[in-house]
């Protein structure tokens, strides 16, 4: 639903269609639309049968990397002894990513009930939501669906009545990107600093408090509900192109677009009629010139690519970048594309957590030149250095904060050199004049 | 065991071991800064990066354990260009001072930049500044130096069990931090110092006292309590200015506490007797070491000698004055303070006997009294060997006979001694102390002794032959091998089989520190 504005015709809504209704975040609203009996269906089911359906329907990742979540679930191996954790990263961090944001303001009952779902499915009694920091109207109604679903046993010692125990809990971040990276949120669930950490150990074998723990992003429990009640089938076959990216898929959409706004399509759907139909095209007189389809860690796409994306893990791959989180910054031709990979370096310089030389110094040292470079200040050998930083920062550190810092900026010089050459020999960037060029 | 190739090199190792303890094995020194074999791994400098074949990435090789058939190359071109990016980007916001810095000379930072890092920077922009702050204790902190490599969190987090320092900030503004109302107050919290791969942790006491290349280096055996920790001492023209902990995971893994090792003053005391001397008509006049050798001798014929030794002299020393004693007997006193153990290394503490060689003085028969003098008798001559009597009531002397001195000081309270004979101290001699787990160990000589003094055990050799017994001891390991061929606990061992890690005596288990990297925290 392409929350605020009316639902275009072309979208799906299946997780977003109680956007914007009040009725739907109390419990009762929720049940009224067929909420928890998905978990209801679920409690009844074998742990296994739940990962096996999961699995069939193909759903994987939305958090960014795509991980096929069935085959996640399945290592979580039963019976072995210890405590299994479930954690749901509600961390969205990544800038001009805001569809969790969305799903927790509008159906927090949706996200407590896949919670519960994914716990019980990967043998967890308890699932922690780890809510980013600035996230004060989620966080608030999170809160709120826990204590109400507490209070009506849906959760909690005796969930639903079947003797199965799940606690849900919420926790909320201080406000630091890196707390989206999965090991570094266990950490700072932990208390500790929130550092990546080294692995293997993966999580499935060693993850919150040292025991296996699964870590899921918030779409994707969301949408294990719905996969249990219509069926693995019926979830497969909502993919217009590659068969391996299935269901719908939220898609956050900022920047210089006439319809900025949350929206849900198939997968496979054209990026092309997306962004001029759905989103409504750029603003009067002006031209998009660049799009980054998943959240600024992703590589910019130029407008021909753009245009020739279909959009799904694979599609976006095939036209030079990711499908990422789903955060869509459109670029039209009054932006200066320097000030903006500037900008996104800013951003990882300050959110780069120091352990990793390559990132610590790599981040600051990168938008350092940016912003010379940006300021008039720049040398054409700048461009090289930077390839080259962006080159020891990609592939060598302990998380992908680097690696994403290193991206925008290399796909940037690559594809939109002409504009670093042309500040760098004195020639400001004019927007009225870029825009009639 | 798991077989793999560094660098061409065949190898089989454990399995569990890391890549980087692998290399070291096959003699290939993988260059890093934030793991240490006394920590758990951090994995954060990312210099360790070595290309495993068959790997997408390159592999920080203190983290990633070795599996079978790997093919690991250290010095290809793509590990090498990896290794030189982290180094020149360690370097951006460094403040090249290597003029000024204490740790120039010995500085990982240097040795690896010139080994492996670009010639120059491609870093236009401003640096990074943070004042120079006093973490307490011994330890001064430099952050502009500081390449953040967390060995410190470490070591005080998970051997010092004291959590002190932390990394405070992100991104290229962190810097090592201290929490509130905290200081490196920890007795063991000096060795965050040694630790320290570069210039940022500097040891207050010695600060712009010398460079490292002007120092002389010295394997050695910490005197200052009997846990014996390997140290490295080093001298700059003649004078101790520095102790260091020299790694041996059979006694002190690779730690040493900051009492024993700013303890080292006393070593390069100026008030010293530096000539042999005899008395003659009631003053004492210098005198050659042959005519004060002979009148000990002479004093000694037909008299029992009590012996007040000082547990700091060596096994070899308190063995020849068991020779000498003719059948008297022997006693030392031991200077007390109380015990701080370093948690994070099993059986590793500051003692509270503050000598080197108790154990050794006891094994060889000396009895340990607060009271040193009480079993003198009436007529004995009275042989202080190495000890200061300070502090010690000097009335219980006056029932002796006649008193010879062999020390490096005057003692406290002698009245008219008849022989001084003048003996170099702990760092200017060769011998072997044994700690208090019975180990035996070695140390040699960090600086020369002065004038006229001599080591103790050539001069109590001398005096041994002097009263009649067969003694020609040309070296130190001659009397070791005597006392070793005497004394059934000293049996089997030697100077080359003790090597520079000692050994236990007969009845002692030789037993190896149990890991103290505790895994990634």
């Amino acid at each position: 639903m392409g929350f605020p504005h009316e639902s275009h015709q072309r979208e799906t809504a299946v997780l977003s269609q109680h956007f914007g209704v009040a009725e739907a975040r109390t419990l009762d609203g929720w049940k009224k639309r067929g909420g928890y009996q998905a978990l209801e269906k679920a409690l009844a089911m074998a742990p296994a049968d739940i990962v096996t359906v999961i699995k069939d329907s193909g759903l994987r990742g939305r958090g960014g990397a795509g991980f096929p979540t069935g085959m996640k679930w399945s290592f979580m191996k039963p019976g072995d002894g210890k405590p299994h954790y479930l954690c749901c990263n509600a961390d969205e961090s990544e800038p001009g990513t805001f569809k969790d944001r969305e799903l927790m303001r509008w159906t927090p009952h949706a996200l407590v009930e896949g919670c519960a779902i994914g716990a019980y499915a990967i043998g967890a009694e308890t699932a922690y939501v780890y809510i980013r920091g600035e996230f004060t109207e989620p966080l608030y109604f999170m809160e709120q669906a826990v204590k109400e679903a507490y209070a009506a046993g849906i959760i909690g010692k005796n969930a639903m009545g079947t003797g199965k125990r799940i606690d849900v809990h919420v926790h909320k971040g201080a406000g630091a990107y890196i707390c989206g990276e999965e090991t570094a949120l266990m950490n700072s669930l932990e208390g500790r600093r929130g550092n990546p950490r080294i692995k293997p150990p993966f999580p499935a074998v060693s993850g919150l408090f040292g025991m296996p723990t699964t870590i899921n992003n918030v779409e994707t429990l969301i949408a294990a509900a719905p996969i249990l009640m219509k069926g693995a089938d019926w979830y497969k076959k909502m993919s217009l192109s590659n068969p391996k990216s299935t269901g719908t898929k939220l898609y956050s959409v900022c920047g210089n677009v006439q319809r900025p706004g949350t929206y849900e399509v198939v997968m496979g759907f054209p990026f092309r009629e997306f962004l001029y139909d759905l989103c409504g095209g750029p603003v009067s007189g002006r031209k998009f010139k660049a799009v980054i389809p998943g959240g600024v860690s992703v590589p910019i796409q130029s407008m021909e690519e753009a245009e020739a994306s279909l959009m799904d893990y694979e599609g976006f791959v095939e036209q030079g970048s990711m499908l990422g989180s789903g955060g869509v910054i459109v670029i039209d031709d009054a932006q200066s594309m320097v000030r903006v990979i500037a900008r996104i370096a800013r951003f990882f310089a300050h959110e780069s957590c120091a352990q990793c030389t390559q990132c610590r110094e790599g981040t600051a040292w990168a938008t350092k030149i940016l912003e010379r470079i940006r300021d008039g200040q720049g040398a054409m050998e700048d461009l090289d250095t930077l390839m080259d930083i962006s080159e020891n920062m990609t592939g060598k550190t302990i998380c992908v904060l680097s690696d994403s810092c290193a991206t925008p900026i290399v796909s940037g010089i690559k594809k939109f050199r002409s504009e670093f050459e042309s500040l760098i020999q004195g020639r400001m960037f004019h927007p009225v004049l870029a825009a009639v060029a | 065991m798991i077989n793999l190739t560094i660098e061409g090199r065949p190898i089989s190792v454990a399995e569990g071991t890391t890549i980087l303890e692998a290399a070291k094995q096959v003699g290939v020194l993988i260059p890093h800064y934030c793991y240490h074999p006394g920590l758990p791994v951090a994995g954060v400098c990312r210099m360790c990066l070595v290309e495993v074949e068959k790997a997408p990435k390159l592999a920080p090789s203190c983290a990633t354990t070795v599996a079978e058939g790997q093919v690991v190359h250290v010095h290809s071109e793509k590990s090498l260009d990896a290794r030189k990016g982290v180094l020149e980007m360690l370097l951006i916001n460094h403040p090249l001072d290597c003029p000024i810095c204490d740790q120039s000379g010995e500085c990982e930072l240097q040795d690896y930049t010139f080994q492996e890092g670009r010639e120059d920077s491609r870093y236009r922009e401003p640096k990074r500044f943070n004042p120079v702050e006093d973490f307490g204790g011994d330890v001064v902190y430099v952050p502009n130096r500081c390449i953040l490599c967390t060995r410190c969190v470490r070591f005080m987090d998970d051997v010092a069990e004291d959590p002190v320092l932390n990394v405070s900030e992100r991104g290229d503004r962190a810097l090592i931090g201290k929490f509130e109302g905290k200081d490196l107050t920890h007795a063991w919290a000096a060795n965050v110092i040694d630790l320290c791969p570069v210039g940022a942790l500097l040891s207050k006491d010695f600060l712009n006292k010398a460079r490292a290349w002007e120092l002389d280096r010295a394997a050695s055996v910490c005197p200052n309590c009997t846990q014996g920790c390997n140290v490295i001492m080093e001298t700059r023209e003649n004078q101790l200015v520095r102790m260091r902990p020299r790694a041996n995971e059979f006694v002190n893994a690779f730690f040493m506490c900051d009492w024993g090792r700013l303890n080292y003053r006393w070593m390069n005391e100026k008030d010293r007797v530096d000539q042999p001397m005899l008395r003659q008509e009631g003053a004492l006049v210098v005198a050659e070491w042959e005519d004060a050798i002979a009148a000990a001798a002479r004093l000694l014929k037909g008299k029992r000698a009590f012996v007040v030794a000082s547990p700091m002299l060596s096994n070899e020393s308190l063995f020849l004055l068991t020779q000498i004693m003719q059948g008297g007997s022997g006693t030392f006193r031991v200077m007390e303070g109380d015990e701080a153990p370093l948690p994070g290394v099993e059986d590793l503490a500051l003692r509270r006997e503050r000598a080197a060689n108790v154990y050794g003085a006891e094994a060889l028969g000396f009895k340990k009294s607060r009271d040193p003098l009480a079993g003198l008798g009436k007529g004995d001559v009275l042989i202080i060997a190495g000890e200061d009597l300070d502090g010690i009531d000097a009335a219980a002397m006056r029932g002796a006979g006649e008193t010879i001195v062999i020390g490096s000081v005057m003692p406290h309270g002698v009245e008219g001694p008849a022989v001084v004979l003048p003996i170099a101290n702990f760092s200017e001699e060769e011998g072997t102390v044994t700690n208090l787990r019975g180990r035996v160990q070695r140390f040699t000589q960090a600086r020369q002794a002065p004038g006229l003094s001599r080591p103790s055990w050539l001069v109590l050799g001398d005096l041994l032959g002097a009263i009649g017994k067969q003694s020609s001891f040309f070296l130190p390991s001659q009397v070791f091998d005597q006392l070793a061929a005497t004394n059934n606990k000293f049996a089997g061992l030697s100077y080359d089989t003790l090597g520079f890690k000692g050994l236990p005596i007969a009845g002692e288990p030789n037993k190896q520190k149990t890991a103290i990297a505790v895994g990634a925290a």
